[in-house]
């Protein structure tokens, strides 16, 4: 079965980023594929590569690069969602004349297109979000 | 189809809109704060008694486990899965609709 | 299943709209879902439910809290094809309003054909 997954909320704030990589996860032990992971509203936060959660605690954005560098899942930014909350690639860096980026690796920045693309295209789509 | 909850049904509404909107042939996964709304002897208890008569309803172990409750908390009849559960609920289920 | 999944494909979507707009930023950027998602030519239809109908409400004017009136894309969905607006009757009817306090035309409907529409899509995005 292949799957497209929504994230609606940030890490840390809303349980929202932890059951999605809890679903995906599981959903990948059951055999199954992860078409994509498209973070929207304050979601897009989630892939910050400059988060220091405190070392008892779970790194969620590092958490997600490593399920998608082991399982080859595409994760994505929203483009308009990520520019208004300063997540920024090298790319959108050059374009916008930024002095730096903090995008983690393995998360990319495109467009809501992506997310249309992933409910056309996935058999399942779910979301989690507040 | 698969319904999901995840507030409180003491917060916000979304799981009486659940229970409105859904046809028979649906089944509801509580999650997160959602599960909340499986506890017996609450001010909801009976409207989700009543939804059993034509709907499944499923709650998340692991956020259940989180919040201190188990079994001998909830209505019964509601059955406790796990992730691997809810995958497989999302596979048995066509289509999916999320209550936030 | 392979062979559908190519281009062409129309799936029906159903965007559900269950929170007010300007208290959080939910609704807005639901709205530009909807907009971009037009232009992939999917059977589209938007559901209006619980503080949901608020976004309809006419003659919202954010001017004093300087936030962007997305209230007015609404009217201009037409132009994208998005012509399919459903407003849950008993969730405008608890909340004091009727169908003339909405800023655009809608099909009003009760629960149970709320319920049909629910059932009937394919793709549901709630945010």
């Amino acid at each position: 079965m292949l799957f497209g997954i929504l994230v609606n909320e940030g890490p840390y704030q809303h349980q929202a980023s932890d059951s999605a990589y809890l679903f995906a996860k599981a959903a990948i032990e059951e055999g199954h594929k992860i078409f994509r992971v498209f973070f929207y509203h304050d979601g897009v936060n989630n892939g910050t590569r400059l988060a220091t959660p405190p070392q008892d605690d779970r790194h969620i954005p590092n958490r997600w690069s490593e399920l998608a560098k082991e399982h080859e899942i595409d994760l994505v930014l929203c483009v308009a969602a990520a520019q208004r909350r300063g997540m920024v690639d090298p790319d959108e860096m050059k374009r916008n004349k930024k002095d730096a980026d903090n995008i983690a690796e393995k998360f990319r920045i495109s467009g809501l297109g992506q997310l249309i693309e992933a409910g056309v295209q996935a058999e399942r789509l779910i979301t989690f979000g507040d | 189809m698969l319904h999901t909850v995840n507030k409180s049904p003491f917060e916000k509404n979304s799981l009486e809109t659940c229970l409105r909107l859904i046809d028979e042939s649906s089944s509801i996964l509580l999650i997160e704060d959602g599960v909340y709304g499986a506890l017996k002897n609450t001010s909801v208890s009976d409207s989700v008694i009543n939804a059993q008569k034509t709907t499944k309803i499923y709650v998340l172990g692991p956020d259940l486990k989180a919040r201190g409750l188990d079994k001998s908390s909830l209505i019964s009849n509601i059955e406790i899965i796990d992730y691997k559960g809810f995958v497989n609920l999302t596979i048995e289920n066509e289509k999916i609709q999320n209550w936030l | 299943m392979e062979e559908e999944l190519e281009s062409g494909v129309v799936k029906k979507f159903l965007y559900i709209n269950r929170r007010a707009p300007h208290g959080t930023v939910y609704a807005h950027e639901a709205l530009e879902v909807v907009l971009i998602g037009a232009a992939f030519e999917q059977d589209v239809s938007l559901a209006f439910i619980d503080d949901g109908v608020f976004q309809l409400k006419k003659d919202q004017d954010t001017s004093e809290i300087n936030t962007k009136n997305f209230s007015k894309i609404f009217s201009a969905l037409e132009m994208y094809d998005v012509e399919k607006l459903y407003v849950e009757k008993e969730s405008l009817e608890s909340r004091g309003l009727t169908e003339d306090d909405l800023s655009v035309d809608v099909k009003v409907i009760d629960s149970s054909e709320m319920k049909k529409l629910i059932t009937d899509s394919e793709v549901i995005f709630n945010f």
